[in-house]
């Protein structure tokens, strides 16, 4: 018998979690117009539910891949995990040093240095300017542009800058890493490179939460996936069997079936 | 599986935790938040400042530069034309210019800003409002180096210094406080609207003639000099000039003015500011 090891808290918790906003009838996007109309008092909401009470445990390790049409609410989910967007109601609960892999090159500045931009992008994502000057041969190493790092990022070719904000993005050791769609960037010989990076995470037993719309990738990479549809899960449980479903319910066209499986993989 | 949510104690303190349901009040946690991503405004205040004069060949020289030619301009105008017979007006006017282009800087940059930070926020987790006092930071830079020109006007003029002049940190952290207060109400309405810097750019004309500037209160016809006195940057702007000009320490009621209005206006621009937080992060 294999002693029973204490069960370690999930990564991400999510419990009851509903996501509203409230979106205007008709886009007013100028301060006067909305006065104008505000006092005419013809502004009027329509409410939107892009997530309805969903509830998901993702146990340490665990990668997980979420699916579905547009508009189910995957990147809602993304962002209430990620903090970018408070639930309305319910609770989001993540623990450990979060990696948000997501739209690389956020905040890059085309007349600041490769250097200059590495540390505000650091800062963006949490860390300090001592530490990622002391991470700044690896990461310029890891981009190949160690000869650039202070040149203008305008002089910079776009595979450059890509692979810069690759290697700034994924020069962390996090404890659980979300992913929108994949990230692999620049030339071929440099995805293998992402790649190896990503296996690397993947091996060190990290959690991936993984948004994406490839069933492949998610049957490639993942152990669990997670069916969305209107702000609901449809199904979760092993990726072949949920990615089949989600397959034949696409072909069909019609309205998916709404059952609950619960058979997670932490077991 | 469990679905009992664990004490955060079961986890070792160094791990950090995000529980949606600990956040608390948006005007506390808000402030809690800005205060953990300090560094990022030291950042931002560096970008912006980089970039600024990286652009620019007369860079920083730019900076000084440009109250000095609009203190000419307004100078002939105002004195010499208009014979308002203020004394030493250079040294009049560049004392309240300086402040109000502090002002209106730093609201503008608050602003602009605001579609830096609904890229960045899109995405990733930052507090809004290090955006906001990242612009103020900007503005005070540039207000820092535009002492510069303003110690040659002193000079040039004869104009005597005042030890006064020492009172002037106070004047700018209330300046700062109310800088910050107005925008962020500017930055949160940005966020929403587009053409937020724009119409405010235009009511920032119509408020710099309301403001004793280029003109001393005195001059004001009784009938208008409401505006005026309802004009919380009339006292901002003598708080700060008193102390260059008249080599006088402001009023007690008009410090003490000035300090309910930068309270007031920090408190109420924080407010709002925490009361849109829900609207962040929703729609694509």
């Amino acid at each position: 018998m294999v002693p029973e090891v204490p069960a370690q808290p999930p990564a991400i918790q999510l419990e009851g979690v509903t996501v509203r906003y409230r979106v205007a009838k008709e886009v007013v996007s100028s301060i006067k117009e909305y006065a104008i109309r505000r006092l005419q008092g013809r502004i009027e909401h329509d409410e939107l539910v892009a997530l309805r009470g969903v509830s998901l445990s993702v146990a340490p390790g665990d990668r997980v891949g979420v699916i579905g049409p547009n508009g189910a609410g995957k990147s809602t989910m993304m962002k209430v995990i990620a903090r970018v967007c408070r639930p309305t109601e319910g609770r989001v609960v993540v623990r450990g040093r979060v990696a948000p892999l997501l739209q690389l090159g956020i905040g890059f500045h085309s007349e600041l240095s490769g250097r200059e931009n590495v540390v505000l992008q650091g800062t963006l994502l949490g860390r300090s300017r001592a530490e990622m000057e002391a991470r700044m041969e690896a990461i310029a190493g890891f981009a190949e542009i160690e000869g650039f790092l202070d040149a203008p990022v305008r002089t910079y070719s776009t595979g450059m800058g890509a692979r810069l904000a690759f290697a700034t993005a994924t020069d962390v050791d996090p404890d659980v890493l979300l992913i929108d769609e994949m990230l692999a960037v620049g030339d071929e010989r440099f995805v293998a490179k992402c790649h190896e990076r990503m296996a690397g995470f993947r091996e060190r037993g990290k959690t991936f939460f993984l948004v994406t719309h490839s069933l492949l990738q998610v049957e490639k990479t993942c152990h669990r996936a997670i069916w969305l549809l209107d702000g609901e899960v449809v199904a979760d449980g092993e990726p072949g069997e949920v990615c089949e479903r989600y397959r034949e319910w696409a072909r069909s066209g019609a309205s998916a079936p709404r059952v609950q499986t619960a058979a997670s993989l932490d077991a | 599986m469990t679905k009992d949510f664990r004490a955060p104690t079961d986890t070792s303190p160094d791990v950090p935790v995000y529980d949606s349901a600990r956040l608390g009040t948006p005007f506390f946690s808000e402030a809690k938040a800005l205060w953990e991503y300090r560094h990022l405004v030291r950042e931002l205040i560096a970008r912006d400042v980089t970039v600024r004069y990286k652009r620019s060949v007369l860079g920083v020289v730019w900076t000084m530069l440009n109250p000095l030619l609009n203190m000419v301009a307004l100078t002939v105008v105002f004195s010499v034309i208009l014979r308002q017979g203020i004394e030493h007006f250079p040294v009049y006017f560049l004392g309240g210019m300086l402040f109000w282009n502090f002002f209106a800087q730093s609201t503008g940059h608050a602003a602009s800003l605001s579609i830096d930070a609904a890229e960045t926020t899109r995405r990733i987790y930052v507090p809004r409002s290090v955006f906001v006092v990242a612009a103020v930071g900007v503005g005070l830079v540039n207000l820092v180096l535009s002492i510069v020109p303003l110690l040659l006007i002193v000079a040039v003029t004869g104009h005597p210094f005042h030890a006064t002049w020492l009172f002037l940190p106070v004047a700018v952290l209330l300046g700062a406080m109310f800088c910050t207060g107005v925008g962020l109400v500017i930055f949160t309405l940005a966020s929403r609207f587009v053409d937020v810097r724009e119409t405010y750019m235009t009511l920032l004309t119509p408020w710099f003639f309301l403001t004793p500037i280029v003109y001393e209160p005195s001059l004001v016809p009784e009938q208008f000099r409401w505006l005026v006195r309802w004009n919380p940057m009339t006292y901002l702007v003598e708080v700060f000039r008193a102390p260059i000009y008249n080599g006088w320490l402001p009023g007690h009621n008009t410090l003490a003015f000035a300090v309910v209005v930068a309270i007031a206006s920090l408190v109420l621009g924080w407010a709002f500011y925490a009361s849109r937080i829900e609207e962040y992060g929703r729609g694509a």
